[in-house]
């Protein structure tokens, strides 16, 4: 049987085949999801903003600096091996556009950005990306197959 | 993680802040369709971040958000929230025709905008009047889609960051047709410490 898991926001989670990983409605956050196919084992972190930097918080899962190292090592716990873990993105939107807004409405590009360097850093390859716009989307990850679902409110969903 | 809900005085305080300026928001709704519009009573409440889509409808309801940011003596995030049915009836008052399909017209657009701009500004400058507290509200920006894709950037805001936030909601509603509309004010982290302050009320360090 399927277990869908439901991550919240700032929060991550592991899931082994054949579970799903589930986030509702990112806007400027990222869905951040990791797979190691040869092990089935998949993870989903929904971080809200770049960096920890200048932040008291003890949540690692809320940055993006702080959630893929997080990520990786719940991974690492179930089995996962870095070297064969991928990774697809989703979300960092821009939603409301206005000129008198102030910078953290900008939040979503910035946050696309630091999750790219993140991983970068971390030698994981981003192999699919689906960021920015005005839109919001909800996603899941499947542990079985390693699909990563995008549903958004006006058009169909799809997978990449 | 703690999370200490204000006194008792203090919420009190609040709600009738959240009152006074949903009144006005109301009155200037109803002005506007020349129709009686009703309102709850607010609540305070301190909200975790994936409950507050669940007060309109679930993370992935889709809705019509006018948002304001508001600077100055007092920081926050003012959302008004209506379902996307309500959204169009709405502007049916205000324009000829209304296209009864998602998306929309750059005309309803502006329609619904500057409903979410009298409204806000209703609320926010009897808040102004009763706290002496001077507002800078940005321009407003309307958007379309997932609740919690658009409420988010209300918990982005601020010195601090919680797992949740303050928020005064009121709900209000639009006879005949049963139209809800929402109305969120989220003082930013520690702010409500100022909105007390300027009416008197002691704060505990």
């Amino acid at each position: 049987m399927t277990v869908i898991v439901k991550v919240g926001m700032a929060d991550a989670a592991v899931a082994h085949a054949p579970n799903v990983l589930r986030t509702l409605g990112l806007g400027s956050c990222i869905g951040i999801a990791l797979y190691d196919p040869d092990v089935k084992v998949a993870g989903l972190s929904h971080i809200m903003l770049p960096s920890s930097e200048g932040h008291h918080d003890e949540n690692p899962a809320k940055y993006a600096n702080t959630g893929v190292p997080h990520l990786l090592e719940m991974m690492e716990r179930e089995g996962a091996k870095r070297s064969r873990i991928k990774a697809k993105i989703a979300g960092g939107a821009q939603m409301f556009h206005s000129a008198s807004l102030p910078e953290i409405a900008r939040v979503g590009p910035r946050n696309v950005e630091a999750v790219r360097a993140i991983l970068q850093s971390v030698s994981i390859e981003i192999i699919a990306q689906e960021v920015g716009g005005s839109i919001g989307r909800t996603v899941e990850l499947d542990a079985e197959t390693g699909l990563y679902h995008i549903k958004t409110a006006m058009a169909s969903p799809y997978a990449v | 993680m703690t999370r200490i809900l204000l006194p008792k005085a203090a919420q009190d305080v609040l709600r009738e802040i959240g009152n006074i300026g949903s009144a006005h928001a109301a009155t200037a709704l109803s002005t506007i369709l020349d129709h009686r519009v009703d309102m709850n009573v607010p609540l305070v409440e301190l909200v975790e971040f994936d409950h507050v889509a669940d007060l309109v409808g679930g993370p992935e309801e889709v809705v019509a958000c006018v948002f304001l940011r508001v600077e100055g003596e007092l920081s926050g995030n003012l959302f008004l929230i209506l379902s996307i049915s309500a959204a169009k009836r709405l502007i049916a008052n205000l324009l000829p025709a209304v296209h009864e399909d998602v998306p929309f017209t750059a005309m309803e657009e502006s329609a619904l905008s500057e409903i979410g701009n009298i409204m806000a500004g209703s609320y926010l400058s009897s808040l102004a009047t009763l706290t002496r507290l001077k507002l800078f509200p940005s321009v407003p920006s309307i958007a379309f889609d997932m609740a919690q894709s658009l409420l988010t950037i209300g918990f982005l805001t601020g010195a601090a960051s919680r797992g949740y936030a303050m928020i005064i909601h009121t709900e209000l509603a639009s006879s005949p047709k049963d139209d809800h509309a929402h109305i969120f004010f989220l003082p930013d982290p520690g702010e409500e410490n100022v909105l007390l302050k300027a009416l008197g009320v002691e704060v505990e360090p």
